[in-house]
């Protein structure tokens, strides 16, 4: 089976966002004042094989801890879809 | 004492690094390439270069920890050899689970190309054993992402250890904000680990090692490796 992985990465509650705080500024001069909070993070798309979804889940997973994420200061989330 | 300096495709302070080991401090060296599976012999002192390896593609350092090599740098480590990561070596130490925690984007989001004082924390390690206490080294940074980061439990651990060697100071020798060029949480320019055979720092000690160059603070560091060496043998 095909699937698709959506991977989004971003820095840890409490871990410093300076990319974030610059985009805020640049909101705030733009006039969009009611913008609290940015986070600036990473967006990767995944295609892989795997006998199910169960299988590609803990692949995905896996490839996040060792890889993909450096959990000392980002977190991690996925969503996975079947591709026809 | 023989060196073996990694080479990684990005890696740009490898032949600075050749020269100081090589010609100024007189070790034995050679290029280790990335790639390859196998030291071709027993080396003392294992170094990374500072540079981009694999262009600081998706973290600094995130790719590099898992060259070939790499096998083979934490054998030597393991078994007690020297490791010293400069820069991105540093980042790569840090991505490798060498030394802990993690470097974020400097704080200010640029570049930093400068000359720096540092206050030496611990002169008993094998990296700083021939510095004076209360010297303040004049070394420079170059970097984008060297705003050291570990959580609160990490950091007390590294203060209680001494293993923090480094810290961003004033001329006075005093840790302040002006003094910090990244963000670095308490200042930390340099770490051990607990063992203190392996050092990361962010400085550039092979770029300071000729008084031609403006400062020799940095050949300090090769000269407490060699000493420590030296007496350990």
């Amino acid at each position: 089976m095909k699937y698709t992985a959506n991977i989004y990465v971003t820095l840890k509650e409490g871990v410093l966002d300076p990319q974030g705080g610059a985009v805020v500024n640049s909101l705030h001069t733009l006039g969009y004042s009611e913008v609290e909070e940015v986070k600036v993070g990473k967006y990767m798309i995944l295609e892989l094989d795997a006998s199910n979804m169960e299988v590609a889940k803990e692949r995905v997973d896996e490839m996040c801890r060792r890889l993909l994420a450096n959990t000392v200061i980002e977190d991690y989330k996925y969503e996975l879809k079947e591709v026809e | 004492m023989k060196a073996g300096i990694i080479v990684y495709p990005g890696s740009n302070c490898d032949a600075d690094a050749m020269h100081v080991c090589q010609e100024v401090m007189g070790f034995e060296t050679d290029y280790v390439w990335h790639a390859d599976r196998n030291f071709s012999k027993q080396y003392d002192l294992i170094l990374i270069p500072g540079g981009f390896s694999y262009g600081d593609y998706l973290r600094s350092g995130a790719i590099a920890r898992f060259a070939n090599i790499m096998e083979d740098v934490n054998k030597h480590a393991s078994r007690g050899g020297y490791v010293l990561g400069i820069c991105n070596g540093f980042q790569i130490l840090l991505e490798a689970g060498l030394l802990p925690g993690a470097m974020l984007r400097n704080n200010h989001l640029k570049f930093r190309c400068d000359h720096v004082n540092l206050r030496v924390e611990n002169i008993n390690t094998p990296f700083t054993n021939s510095i004076d206490k209360n010297k303040i080294l004049n070394i420079p940074i170059a970097h984008m992402d060297g705003n050291y980061f570990a959580d609160k439990e990490t950091i007390k651990k590294l203060n209680d250890n001494n293993q923090v060697i480094l810290r961003y100071v004033n001329k006075d020798g005093e840790v302040t904000k002006g003094a910090n060029p990244n963000g670095a949480i308490e200042n930390i320019a340099g770490i051990v680990n607990e063992s203190m055979n392996i050092c990361g720092m962010m400085p550039h000690p092979e770029r300071a090692a000729e008084s031609m160059l403006g400062s020799v603070d940095g050949k300090l560091i090769f000269d407490s490796i060699l000493k420590h060496w030296g007496d350990n043998k």
